[in-house]
């Protein structure tokens, strides 16, 4: 098996390498910031931000829930308070318009124990075909919804690897970091992107909560594209890039308009003819009739 | 031709779809059954983990708690945990405390409160001494040290609801004979399971406990009327009062059940021997022997 250069090694050459890392490097800064001002609270004794993900409280005014929690919560019965409901409209406005899966590659710790199994797979060569399914996430995020509404309590909340990990980390870990190994080794050896990509209701939730949002990856050099097929190579969910950068022909538009992105932005990174560019879901083409296909690439993107 | 092929396509691809979407949810039906059979098993409560004051019921509580930890940010004693998985048995990110390590300090403005979000501690709470987070037991009367004779009472001093939550019983030392004990009682109406005197219980195990409610308490059988209750409730006595009972005894004798016993009302004749002999039984009162030992009560 011939050994493909690291992807991304001509960005770097073409751009130099802090442009050509510039969304990995602004990703990483968002999730160890937002540890860090959780972690200022414990550790510091610097109270910014007490709580975690599930929910929290910010300068002591600025109240933010996590909404698949707190949904879970409502369908096991409960009636939330005033604060908790605040929260969940900035975060579900925020995620709408931003993109839903942004909470998976710019907050959610377990992102950084997946792309660190996705970087020794592709070190070691790894390659496994996997049956699972990248739709079996919205399955199990049906499952999580159903358990509270038969059990009347939250069931998810005592398996989920992503609250279990940022809570374990403000609180302490427990066994938890045993669910992050066995995540680590799956998507090393089971399935590629299997927790992130196919498994996890937390992102399948995001992903419909932010089916409309604004915030796109835009292929919008895409005829600059020279089949390197890096952006393939790191992207997470592969699917999704296809359609907008490889569908000129077909009248589709270059806006990655896939819930299931999660605008993480190391496709921008690694192209190093500069394609892709975030942008906005409105983004109209200098192209013909883009309005018109749009619809159609929806359509697809939601076959998917 | 080209059509039927095409039809033909479409239905494998049909029942495909259809046999994909019944395996996935017989799959995901089964991991779900699971997963909720395996939360049903872990979520009870280990007997030594007590929930914040305010807290719901076990079951409504992890409904409601969405394991946020602002409870135990909010504690100005630190006190309370948020559960690990795999580590002491509480269902991960609830928040607890245990008695014996760090008790509940009883803070009049109960601050773990009012920063839940979801009412999983009871925003209704606002006195403390109402919180009902378990109840105090008196464990082991074997190595209470009050229970064997020695003077203690450290349970009863640290008590927040002094006097109330925990009395002293007095009683009997029959093993010096002249002694007191000073026995500590839990009265469950006022205890609120706050720990103190668990942490402060002098043994190198703590003889009394706080438990969760549900272990410490018995509960009297529905039926059960508590006779001398009805009876102040109602006012007097809801049976026909009992008659005196009647002894079919010769005339000039009485029997007192709990007193003298036999009672011969002697009309002043002074009883003539009957024999010559003193030491004849025949001369003395028979009623003396029945009635030995009975003068001396």
């Amino acid at each position: 098996m011939a050994i493909r250069p690291r992807p991304g090694k001509e960005a770097v050459e073409a751009k130099g390498w802090l442009r050509a890392n510039k969304w990995l490097i602004l990703r990483r800064l968002s999730q160890f910031g937002i540890l860090g001002l959780f972690l200022l609270g414990p550790l510091a004794g610097v109270w910014i931000v007490k709580g975690n993900l599930a929910y929290s409280y910010t300068l002591d005014f600025l109240p933010l829930s996590d909404p698949h929690i707190l949904l879970q919560s409502v369908l096991a019965g409960v009636e939330p308070h005033k604060d908790a409901i605040i929260g969940v409209v900035i975060v579900t406005v925020f995620y709408m318009l931003i993109g839903g899966r942004v909470f998976c590659s710019w907050v959610c710790p377990v992102n950084l124990v997946t792309d660190l199994a996705c970087c020794t797979r592709r070190m070691l060569g790894i390659r496994t075909s996997t049956q699972l399914s990248r739709n079996a996430r919205y399955w199990l995020l049906g499952v999580t919804l159903l358990l509270p509404l038969v059990t009347g309590t939250i069931v998810w909340e005592m398996f989920n690897p992503v609250s279990m990990a940022f809570r374990g980390l403000l609180f302490g870990l427990g066994l938890a970091w045993v669910i992050l190994l066995g995540i680590f080794l799956f998507d090393i050896f089971v399935s590629k992107e299997g927790w992130c990509g196919r498994l996890c209701p937390v992102g399948a939730f995001y992903s419909l909560l932010g089916r409309k949002s604004l915030v796109r990856v835009v292929a919008t050099d895409r005829d600059k594209c020279d089949d390197c097929m890096d952006c393939f190579e790191v992207c997470p969910e592969e699917q999704v890039i296809r359609p907008a950068l490889k569908g000129a022909d077909k009248g589709l538009s270059p806006v990655i308009l896939s819930s299931q992105c999660t605008n993480c932005g190391r496709c921008i990174d690694v192209c190093a003819e500069d394609v892709f560019h975030f942008g906005l879901r409105s983004h109209k083409q200098s192209d013909k009739g883009v309005e018109a296909v749009k619809t159609g690439a929806e359509k697809l993107d939601d076959a998917a | 031709m080209k059509d039927s092929d095409k039809e033909k396509g479409k239905t494998v691809n049909r029942r495909q779809f259809i046999g994909n979407v019944l395996k996935t949810a017989c799959g995901m039906g089964l991991l779900g059954l699971g997963l909720g059979m395996y939360a049903r098993q872990a979520s009870s409560l280990p007997p030594m983990a007590v929930r914040p004051p305010g807290a719901l019921p076990e079951e409504e509580f992890l409904g409601s708690c969405i394991r946020c930890g602002l409870c135990v940010r909010d504690c100005p004693y630190d006190i309370l945990k948020l559960g690990q998985l795999g580590d002491d048995g509480v269902v991960p990110g609830t928040p607890y405390f245990t008695a014996r390590t760090g008790p509940c300090e009883m803070c009049e403005d109960i601050p773990c409160i009012p920063v839940c979000p979801t009412n999983a501690l009871d925003h209704g709470l606002t006195d403390i001494t109402k919180a009902r987070m378990g109840l105090a037991v008196v464990v082991d009367q074997e190595t209470c040290i009050a229970f064997l004779g020695l003077r203690c009472e450290v349970c009863f001093n640290v008590c927040p609801i002094r006097g109330e939550a925990i009395t002293l019983d007095y009683q009997h030392n029959t093993r010096s004979g002249k002694h007191a004990l000073f026995i500590p009682v839990v009265h469950s109406e006022a205890c609120t399971g706050c720990g103190l005197c668990e942490k402060a219980c002098i043994l190198e195990e703590a003889a009394i406990k706080v438990f969760p409610t549900h272990l410490a308490k018995g509960e009297l059988g529905k039926h059960y009327r508590l006779g001398w209750k009805e009876k102040e409730k109602a006012g007097g006595s809801l049976v026909a009062p009992d008659i005196e009972h009647k002894y079919n005894l010769p005339e000039g004798v009485r029997y007192d059940l709990q007193g003298k016993g036999l009672i011969i009302d002697s009309s002043g004749s002074q009883e003539v021997p009957v024999s010559s002999n003193p030491l004849d039984t025949l001369n003395s009162n028979p009623l003396d022997t029945l009635n030995q030992g009975l003068e001396k009560q």
